[in-house]
């Protein structure tokens, strides 16, 4: 059941976005998500949503996989939709009883949906196509000027790789004790909401003890190959910008000005 | 040939202060030579995972010493020298994997060893090979079987390029299958590439395949020879709670039921060679 998550994973592959250097495309995601919160009509939006697509279309995976990564979501898109149709005042278009949709609060709900759903979508886009080892180098490399302030860029990046490197090991585990726990009749299925978290401690704390048990192998795996923290350290693939990342770089800077300019020139829909 | 590693009187205990506490490793001496395969058989608990532990300096002794290339494992300065001449492989494949790429795991050690970019490529791409992974290369570690997990946990030592792998029970959370991957690999490196191996095992087959075997008991060896001679006692098997291979125990039970064999077989090839010729001379 767990296995079924997508967000947060990468699929290797050899598609124009996987190839372009990590930096470039953490520093173009930020860039994108302040293209969709800039978009202010309709026609911004769509083109939005149009580039995001033909990004997603270039990645080469099926599109299936980024509908997945949104079922978690996809409550919570429903749920602020809906909330923001009923409490917005305005012109009012629809009325029944107490329900009042207005003309602003189905903008608005249409606005927040889309943006949430371009929010997944592009952070998709940028974690299923770099290595999780990839991405914290990247990280590493954009905070290091923060090492000037004594925060430890290095140790950072390295949890987040083996944080990262654990997730599916640690939900098959998961999966594994509550199948051994339902096996000897705990029932995790039933019952509201806190009976049910309850029911979750037998879980939890099988997987606490062995991830410690994991914790110290790795460390003396880490130890055996001779980690030493950040000093002196090398690592294997050199980061280079490329035509390819200038491109990137050039669409992405486009599409905002697109935006930009399409903004300027409609009127921005009341919200 | 020149011994490799020597520990000498070697005891080690956990519990530093007390005087009484219990050593787990109990005057220990052995000699390890270059090129070597050598098999550390015992029961649970004998201490075999914390001897091997103090042949790259993970664990220092109590009492008594272990040099590594003439180097004391003691000495802090030729810590990293140490580990990176003897790789240490563990028994879990899922928890020894820091990294979720195949060549960035395998990439690790070299780049802990400040190895300069170009020439950790080349090392992890021989490495790889060497291991029969490299076309996994770009996947993802967790997709892996627990035998390829294991292969790639030998090659990430290997690309640090050392003289020893030291390898405790990698094959025991394995199935049949990443068994016998994973001990051709290790035998490959032994004998094509001249990589001293120490395994420790349960599996007598295993064992078999090694030039010399160390039993251990309650912190101390008690024998150490070849398998074909540890082998043929089954006697002394039994006593220290080892199982005996099949091809073995085959044998040795024709034997107790009046067949005249008087060889002894240390794999399947060498046992139907002996009942063939058993058979031929009943003709």
């Amino acid at each position: 059941m767990l296995n079924n998550i997508t967000l947060g994973r990468f699929f290797p592959g050899n598609s124009f976005i996987h190839k372009l250097d990590p930096r470039v495309k953490i520093l173009l995601m930020i860039v994108l998500l302040f293209t969709v919160f800039l978009s202010a009509n309709y026609l911004s939006l769509f083109v939005n949503f149009f580039a995001i697509m033909l990004f997603v279309s270039l990645t080469k995976i099926n599109l299936k996989t980024y509908l997945k990564s949104m079922k978690f979501i996809l409550f919570i898109v429903l749920f602020t939709g809906m909330l923001n149709i009923f409490y917005a005042k305005g012109t009012a278009i629809f009325k029944l009883g107490v329900f009042v949709i207005t003309d602003e609060g189905f903008n608005n709900s249409i606005f927040v949906s889309m943006r949430l759903i371009m929010l997944i979508l592009v952070s998709s886009l940028l974690t299923f196509t770099t290595s999780p080892t990839s991405l914290t180098y990247a990280i590493e490399r954009l905070i290091r000027p923060l090492a000037k302030f004594k925060i430890k860029t290095h140790e950072l990046a390295m949890m987040m790789t083996i944080a990262l490197r654990f997730i599916p090991t640690l939900l098959e585990e998961t999966d594994k004790i509550i199948d051994a726990q339902k096996s000897r009749g705990a029932n995790l299925e039933t019952g509201n909401i806190l009976n049910r978290i309850k029911s979750f401690v037998p879980v939890l704390v099988p997987l606490f003890v062995s991830s410690f048990r994991r914790a110290y192998d790795l460390a003396l795996a880490m130890e055996c190959r001779c980690y030493k923290g950040g000093e002196g350290r090398t690592c294997m693939k050199i980061l280079r910008i490329g035509s390819n990342d200038i491109w990137a770089i050039l669409i992405v800077f486009g599409l905002l000005v697109f935006v930009l300019i399409i903004n300027s020139l409609f009127p921005a829909v009341r919200l | 040939m020149k011994n490799f590693i020597d520990i000498v009187d070697l005891k080690f205990s956990y519990n530093n202060e007390g005087n009484n506490a219990k050593n787990i490793l109990n005057g220990i001496n052995l000699n390890i030579k270059k090129g070597e395969f050598l098999a550390i058989l015992g029961a649970n608990g004998s201490g075999k995972s914390t001897l091997i532990k103090h042949l790259n300096a993970m664990l220092l002794p109590t009492k008594g010493n272990v040099f590594v290339n003439g180097i004391n494992t003691k000495d802090e300065g030729k810590l990293y020298d140490i580990r990176s001449t003897v790789g240490l492989v563990l028994q879990n494949p899922d928890n020894q994997i820091v990294a979720s790429i195949v060549e960035d795991e395998v990439a690790f050690g070299p780049e802990n060893l400040g190895v300069a970019p170009k020439s950790i490529r080349e090392r992890v791409d021989m490495a790889l090979k060497l291991v029969d992974m490299y076309e996994y290369r770009k996947s993802t570690t967790y997709s892996l079987s627990g035998g390829q997990k294991q292969r790639i946990a030998i090659a990430g030592i290997i690309a640090m390029q050392p003289e020893c792998i030291l390898l405790d029970e990698p094959t025991s959370m394995l199935d049949p299958e990443g068994r016998k991957e994973v001990l051709d690999t290790i035998k490959s490196l032994n004998k094509n590439y001249g990589i001293t191996i120490v395994l420790i095992t349960h599996y007598m087959e295993e064992a078999a395949n090694a030039d010399r075997i160390a039993i251990i008991n309650e912190g101390k060896i008690v024998r150490i020879d070849a398998p074909r001679i540890i082998f043929s006692e089954v006697a002394f098997l039994d006593k220290y709670q080892l199982s005996i291979p099949t091809v073995v125990e085959l044998i040795h039970k024709l034997k107790l039921n009046g067949l005249p064999l008087n060889n002894m077989a240390l794999d399947e090839r060498e046992c139907v060679n002996i009942l063939k010729k058993y058979f031929n001379s009943l003709e």
